[in-house]
């Protein structure tokens, strides 16, 4: 196939080919050329390597015609443009995000934590309340209510609780906006807690309900994570309103708005309820893992 | 099927119009037409839906004080809402990951890169280049599919599409990733990365769009066809 290159412009070959052959054999062979070798660049070395057909000018366009009709699959993409098929397939692709982070999810990964100096103040930690920052919790009468695949359902107090190990680690806290912030947070394991209420550890996920209307729900691989916490403290100190006192979740391996506020029941589970969430069922990734 | 400069075969054959024989080549195989459209069609998706994103927090720095770093008009993104935007960025993402990694394959497993990378030998081709588009130079003689400067731009792209992939990829699991965000500077500078690597296709498409409305209807057509007719390299 090489030939000897004399720098010479090509030979117009003037082979014509029968009408009807096709040109496409010739194109699946060349599209899977193999370099031969690596070459310096040379002149313009263009003689064709072997005899090239001349196309009569409708052999051209119906060429032209069957490579653009190759490219029909580009069409697809143009479901998006329609608003009956764009949803579903949006909501289909970020379901496809759900699935991979959930694959990516390992329960033994920890989160980075930080050295003391590393933490912003505690003023500069935000409180990105959805709704109001103080949905009027009786701090002194609140329970956790605890139900589903549980063998010590009922009321929890702060202080049952508080009777577990305490964590207490330097993560960062990631927002959906974009912002992250590492704080300092306190309280104790969500797996400790399930294990010491009886939970059935081969349930599927933890819901919980707010004492504002928010609400949320998490892969009980997550919630069983060694770092993932029923947070009663920030900075050493016991939850303040804004950040959702008595009790929060928090998770330094999802994102924000899983970390729910002003916590007043948690249930385990196999299905979950359709409301999945309060801003996933507005659109956002529910598994939403970082 | 001819032998070009790199060492590279092209398919070529010749066409007859009215008499006058030209030679044509097959520039772009029918799998590099499609993740150029699919690409296309997710960047622009992705930099509509990632500016919306960004307004929701358009800063680099902290939140508390927050400073907006430049402020987005809101007609010019995609998606909506910050989750609206979400969902065609998660989505497009695929797209664009999937169309470019498929891309680049395939120019190694044929060789087909040696067209387009651009190389060290190739860096005494750009100012001429340069001089011709701007500076009213000569023209340099173009002996293989794409002149030094356009070796360069493309490259480039890649090297955004990568850039901007490895670093979604740390904002989307700073956990998960948390090497890859160390390899970056952390996950606060990531986002700095991000937004750059969105300013370096925001400054390739222009000019690419502008070289696409100067070389006419043959060349566009070839992007979508496959075939240029009488391409300068080709001779007469």
């Amino acid at each position: 196939m090489d030939e000897p290159r004399s720098g010479q412009p090509p030979q117009s070959a003037n082979e014509t080919n029968s009408p009807g052959e096709e040109p496409s054999q010739a194109q699946s062979e060349s599209q899977v050329g193999v370099p031969q070798r690596e070459s310096e660049p040379v002149e313009p070395a263009m003689e064709p390597d072997a005899a090239e057909q001349t196309l009569t000018r409708s052999e051209w366009k119906k060429l032209n015609r069957r490579e653009l009709l190759k490219l029909t699959p580009i069409v697809l993409a143009g479901a998006f443009v329609l608003p009956g098929l764009r949803t579903p397939l949006l909501r289909e692709g970020v379901a496809l995000g759900d699935w991979a982070s959930g694959l990516l999810f390992s329960k033994t990964r920890l989160a980075p934590t930080f050295a003391p100096s590393a933490v912003v103040p505690f003023e500069k930690f935000p409180y990105n309340g959805y709704d109001v920052l103080d949905p009027g919790v009786d701090l002194d009468e609140w329970t956790l209510t605890v139900e589903g695949n549980v063998q010590r359902s009922g009321e929890y107090t702060l202080a049952q609780i508080r009777d577990l190990p305490k964590i207490t680690h330097n993560v960062r806290h990631v927002c959906v906006e974009g912002w992250d912030a590492i704080g300092n947070f306190g309280g104790v394991r969500i797996s400790d807690f399930l294990r010491s209420v009886g939970a059935d550890p081969r349930a599927l996920f933890l819901e919980v309900e707010c004492a504002d209307d928010y609400y949320e729900s998490v892969d009980m691989d997550t919630a069983m994570h060694p770092q993932s916490l029923l947070c009663y403290e920030m900075y050493g100190k016991p939850l303040d309103r804004g950040h959702g006192a008595p009790l929060r979740f928090h998770f330094p391996t999802k994102i924000g708005y899983k970390h729910a506020k002003y916590l007043t029941g948690i249930r385990v589970t196999d299905v979950l309820k359709p409301a999945r969430g309060y801003w996933e069922d507005q659109g956002y990734p529910w598994f939403a893992g970082i | 099927m001819r032998t070009i400069a790199s060492g590279l075969k092209l398919d070529t054959l010749k066409v007859d119009v009215n008499g006058n024989v030209v030679p044509v080549a097959y520039e772009h195989p029918w799998i590099v037409r499609i993740c150029h459209w699919l690409n296309a069609i997710s960047l622009f998706v992705l930099i509509g839906s990632g500016l919306r994103i960004f307004i929701a927090f358009p800063s680099f720095g902290p939140k508390i004080p927050q400073h907006n770093f430049l402020t987005v008009p809101k007609a010019l993104t995609i998606g909506g809402w910050l989750g609206g935007a979400l969902q065609w960025h998660f989505t497009f993402m695929w797209i664009f990951v999937g169309t470019g990694l498929f891309y680049v394959v395939y120019e190694v497993v044929t060789g087909k890169f040696r067209e387009v990378l651009f190389r060290p030998r190739d860096a005494k081709g750009v100012w001429p280049m340069v001089r011709y588009y701007f500076l009213f130079g000569r023209k340099p003689e173009l002996t293989e599919p794409y002149n030094a400067l356009q070796k360069l731009a493309y490259t480039a792209a890649v090297l955004f599409g990568v850039l901007s992939a490895l670093t979604g990829l740390v904002l989307y699991k700073p956990v998960q990733f948390r090497w890859l965000a160390f390899v970056f500077g952390g996950f606060h500078l990531t986002r700095v990365w991000h937004f750059l690597a969105m300013c370096g296709f925001l400054s390739f498409i222009p000019g690419h769009l502008v070289m696409v409305l100067l070389h006419g209807w043959n060349n566009f057509f070839s992007m979508l066809s496959g075939w240029k007719k009488g391409p300068e390299y080709l001779g007469r």
